[in-house]
């Protein structure tokens, strides 16, 4: 067995990942990025849209500022979001932009002179200011008071991906590809790195890290229906719980994004609507401007979601073999805009649906999209519970996104996070000492060989893998959803754990030798039915609806009993429900509790609200 | 209506000293909208949980299901089972190394190329937090982008006869990394230094013109300029090599 020792293991070799790793590298320390596929592969390649940052340099941009973007954040998150970490992250995002444009990302820049843009449908026209003639430009998202998205075309994600990972390489960042973290090696206090399963040759090897840290995106393949790469299966998620020690932050709060395209829950990007796309009923009839005369298509993600679903049980939805669903028509924006801004949208239309945007309407509906939750950490990025543990990007639970997160802030969070906690992890660095308990390791490798031992052998049942999969899928995508209710939740529950105890008697009906796909999913699945257990079981004890996590029985937002976080453990292996706890939202308010502006419900005030700094 | 779908897919794994190279036959009804994509999972999950292949994005954004389709190279997310017959011949991409089945380890292959023409921007600016972003033009940025879209899939080097032939040939893909470089204005690196990498037989020389590689990427990306394009401005470096005031 091969053994790599190393200043920084990153578990995850995206964005966030890669940008730790780098400051890690420039301090001169070594790194290390595990990764399930090649680096550029990994989902952050997936994000279309844009990065939002204060830059203020478009002429619909004009005048914001890190304040205006922590207001739109906070606003966005439903005041469940870090306060503390949202100012730390929309006053470093404008530097963080800079310096990925510094490493070579072709941002969209600003032409000077007069230009048009298109809103609900109408076309406007706007004036670029000539002095801010190649500035890096933005674009309109929801939730935003300005137009603040930094962005390439439609292939943001990939071209700040494809930089960061050059950058990775200059700076002699390693990244080990195919290759999947199965386990933390930890002794309930400090951790010390990670057994890992080569996925090219599927031998175990142990890496050893004086700081681990923990950046594989989201989780949304625990649901049956998202926009995910069929990577974000959460099997590090499932390590971190399986410490233990370490919680998991808002599980409850999964982000469900407008426009997944039917019926394969392909993405087409929120720029399609912040560049004046409009969303369209049955009767190709707009609906957004009745529920949200002001925002209308801008609201924030949530608002929106909850809207289409409200249309579609009005009896407005669009019927199909894959069931109903709305129109997102973005024809009037032109040929060239949609095969130039709008490429991927546009590739993707054609590819998958077989239709063509420039004169088609595109079928959509709401599909689990994002993350808030993770692994919970404090504002420097350290993890509960076990110390040389980080975690940043989706799969942290950093919290700059309480309940809901807006278009383009995770995309630049990944950036801005790994340049902030790479800060600290070098810092943490600086002042640690390799310890590395051999007994520790030994113990965590025998169990895992254990563990494939008797997958392979069937020792403990027959259970289909696949099969355990889809009917944890099932479960979360029935009960756990857009609109939530005590007694969906409480079958979801039920579901979950009668598919966890079958997710305990799974055995391979292949042999497993090699890069083995059955025992990759084998391995993860009691880990992924936690998972979908803390997103199911913390939903149902939270009686409020704020931000994604939407319950009909308890439709007010209720500050004075549910302004907190939800922190899932799972305490010991024979659990079958996680341990709950809960700590306040933010440790400090910069802006107390208030109303969104959009979206509408009541909202049960704080016994005592706080000041604020402003207003 | 609905036909029945034959899928010969190459296996062998290299890690089961039992397993040798051979084609099974996986046979299914077809759906709409099938794409290889959906048809191979659902072989793996009903039929064969061994089965080794490669999807991450499965929206043909991040290049990782290149194949072999019915003896062309092309990502299995986006090939949909309607465009092809009812027998479908499946076989990993060559060039790279196999993995098992249909997987292949490109990370590898593409992580050695970023090294040979040094994958990044070349500038001795140093990153200042408190100035204001340097000025691109947009147009120059719509051009980097327009290289910038590969997906690193590997079709192109798949497809390329001089790839097949020579394991040291670059391929298109990196000469397109190359091509995006040079037109970056970011990038401090002068013809010349572009000529130290890639004026060779590994480099632009060694291309055939057969232009397998415009012919099958996913992307559509303009291949055949690109190529066309270096090749005349490294004959040029290589000229000014010979005259006294033409090497920087």
């Amino acid at each position: 067995m091969q053994t790599f020792y190393t200043d920084v293991l990153s578990i995850g070799a995206g964005l966030a990942g890669e940008r730790v790793a780098i400051e890690a590298a420039g301090a001169g320390f070594d790194a290390i990025c595990l990764s399930i596929v090649p680096a550029r592969r990994s989902h952050s390649s997936a994000a279309q849209g844009g990065m939002q940052a204060a830059l203020g340099n478009s002429a619909m941009g004009e005048g914001d500022t890190p304040d205006v973007h922590f207001n739109d954040t906070v606003k966005g998150s439903d005041w469940g979001c870090d306060q503390e970490v949202a100012r730390i992250f929309c006053d470093n995002a404008p530097i963080a932009m800079r310096q990925m444009a510094h490493w070579g990302v072709p941002w969209n820049r600003v032409v000077g002179g007069k230009g048009f843009y298109y809103k609900g449908g109408e076309r406007f026209e706007k004036f670029e200011k000539p002095e801010n003639e190649g500035l890096i430009t933005a674009r309109n998202f929801g939730g935003t008071a300005k137009w603040r998205t930094c962005y390439t075309s439609d292939g943001t994600g990939h071209t700040v991906l494809y930089t960061m990972d050059n950058r990775a390489a200059k700076m002699g960042v390693q990244v080990h590809d195919k290759v999947e973290v199965i386990s933390l090696i930890q002794d309930g206090k400090r951790c010390m790195g990670a057994v890992a399963r080569c996925l090219k040759t599927g031998e175990l090897r142990v890496y050893l890290a004086k700081a681990t840290l923990v950046a594989a995106g989201g989780f949304g393949r625990i649901y049956r229906e998202s926009t995910n790469a069929v990577i974000c299966d959460g099997g590090a998620h499932a390590a971190v719980l399986d410490t233990g020690v370490v919680p998991l932050g808002n599980m409850e709060a999964v982000q469900f994004h407008p426009t997944g395209i039917v019926p394969t829950y392909i993405l087409v990007t929120e720029g399609c609507r912040g560049d004046g796309g409009t969303l369209l009923d049955v009767n190709q009839e707009r609906f957004m401007n009745i529920y949200e005369p002001e925002k209308a298509e801008l609201a924030s993600r949530d608002v929106v979601s909850r809207w289409m679903m409200h249309h579609i049980r009005e009896g407005k939805g669009v019927k199909s073999p894959y069931g109903e669903h709305l129109w997102l028509d973005i024809r009037h924006l032109g040929e060239q805009h949609i095969r130039g801004k709008l490429r991927e949208v546009d590739d993707i239309c054609q590819n998958f649906l077989g239709i063509d945007p420039v004169k088609d309407l595109i079928p959509v509906k709401p599909v689990q999209h994002y993350s808030m939750g993770g692994v919970r950490t404090n504002k420097d990025g350290a993890a509960y519970g076990l110390e040389g543990l980080f975690a940043a990007g989706e799969a942290a639970c950093w919290d700059m996104h309480g309940f809901n997160r807006l278009g383009g802030n995770s995309l630049a969070e990944t950036v801005v996070a790994g340049m902030v906690v790479g800060g600290k992890v070098v810092e943490y660095l600086q002042g640690a000492e390799a310890q590395f308990k051999t007994s520790v390791i030994e113990d965590q490798v025998a169990k895992d060989r254990n563990r494939i031992q008797r997958l392979i052998d069937c020792a403990d049942g027959g259970e289909d893998a696949f099969k355990v999969r889809a009917a944890m899928q099932d479960a979360l995508q029935d009960g756990v959803h857009i609109f939530r209710s005590h007694n969906d939740l409480e079958q979801a529950v039920f579901q979950l754990q009668e598919v966890h105890e079958r997710a305990k008697k799974i055995g391979l009906k292949s042999n497993g030798k090699g890069a083995n796909p059955e025992l990759a999913l084998a391995l993860k699945m009691a880990g992924q039915v936690k998972l979908a257990l803390c997103v199911a079981y913390g939903a149902l004890k939270r009686t409020e609806s704020r931000g994604s996590h939407a319950r009909e029985d308890f439709p007010e937002r209720n500050d004075r009993d549910w302004l907190n976080r939800t922190l899932a453990t799972w305490k010991n292996e024979d659990d079958d429900l996680p341990t709950l706890n809960y700590e306040d939202a933010t440790p400090s308010f910069e802006i107390p509790p208030g109303d969104r502006g959009y979206g509408g419900g009541t909202i049960i005030p704080m016994d005592n609200p706080p000041a604020g700094k402003e207003d | 209506m609905a036909r029945t779908l034959k899928f010969n897919v190459f296996r062998y794994n290299p890690m089961d000293e039992k397993s040798v190279p051979h084609m099974d036959t996986f046979v299914l009804p077809e759906i709409p909208s099938m794409t290889l994509f959906i048809a191979l999972n659902q072989i793996r999950e009903e039929q064969d949980p061994s089965l080794q292949f490669d999807f991450c994005c499965r929206a043909g954004i991040c290049g990782a299901c290149g194949m072999l389709i019915n003896g062309r190279p092309g990502l299995g997310c986006k090939t949909k089972t309607k465009d092809l017959p009812d027998e479908i011949t499946l076989l990993p991409l060559p060039v790279f190394k196999l993995v098992g089945d249909l997987s292949v380890d490109t990370g590898t292959w593409f992580r050695e190329m970023y090294a040979k023409v040094e994958s990044w921007i070349h500038t001795d600016t140093v990153f200042d937090p408190t100035a204001e972003e340097e000025r691109m033009d947009n147009s120059i940025a719509e051009e980097i982008y327009e290289l910038e879209r590969c997906v690193e899939c590997g079709c192109c080097v798949a497809g390329c006869g001089t790839a097949r032939m020579r394991k040291d040939f670059m391929g298109a893909v990196a000469l397109n990394r190359v091509a995006r470089f040079l037109i970056d204005p970011r990038d401090q690196r002068s013809e010349a230094d572009y000529y130290d990498i890639i004026g060779t037989d590994e480099g632009i020389f060694g291309c055939m013109g057969l232009l397998g590689c415009e012919d099958v990427c996913p992307k559509e990306l303009p291949l055949q300029d690109q190529l066309g394009f270096l090749r005349r401005k490294m004959g040029l470096a290589a000229i000014k090599r010979f005259l006294p005031f033409g090497k920087k």
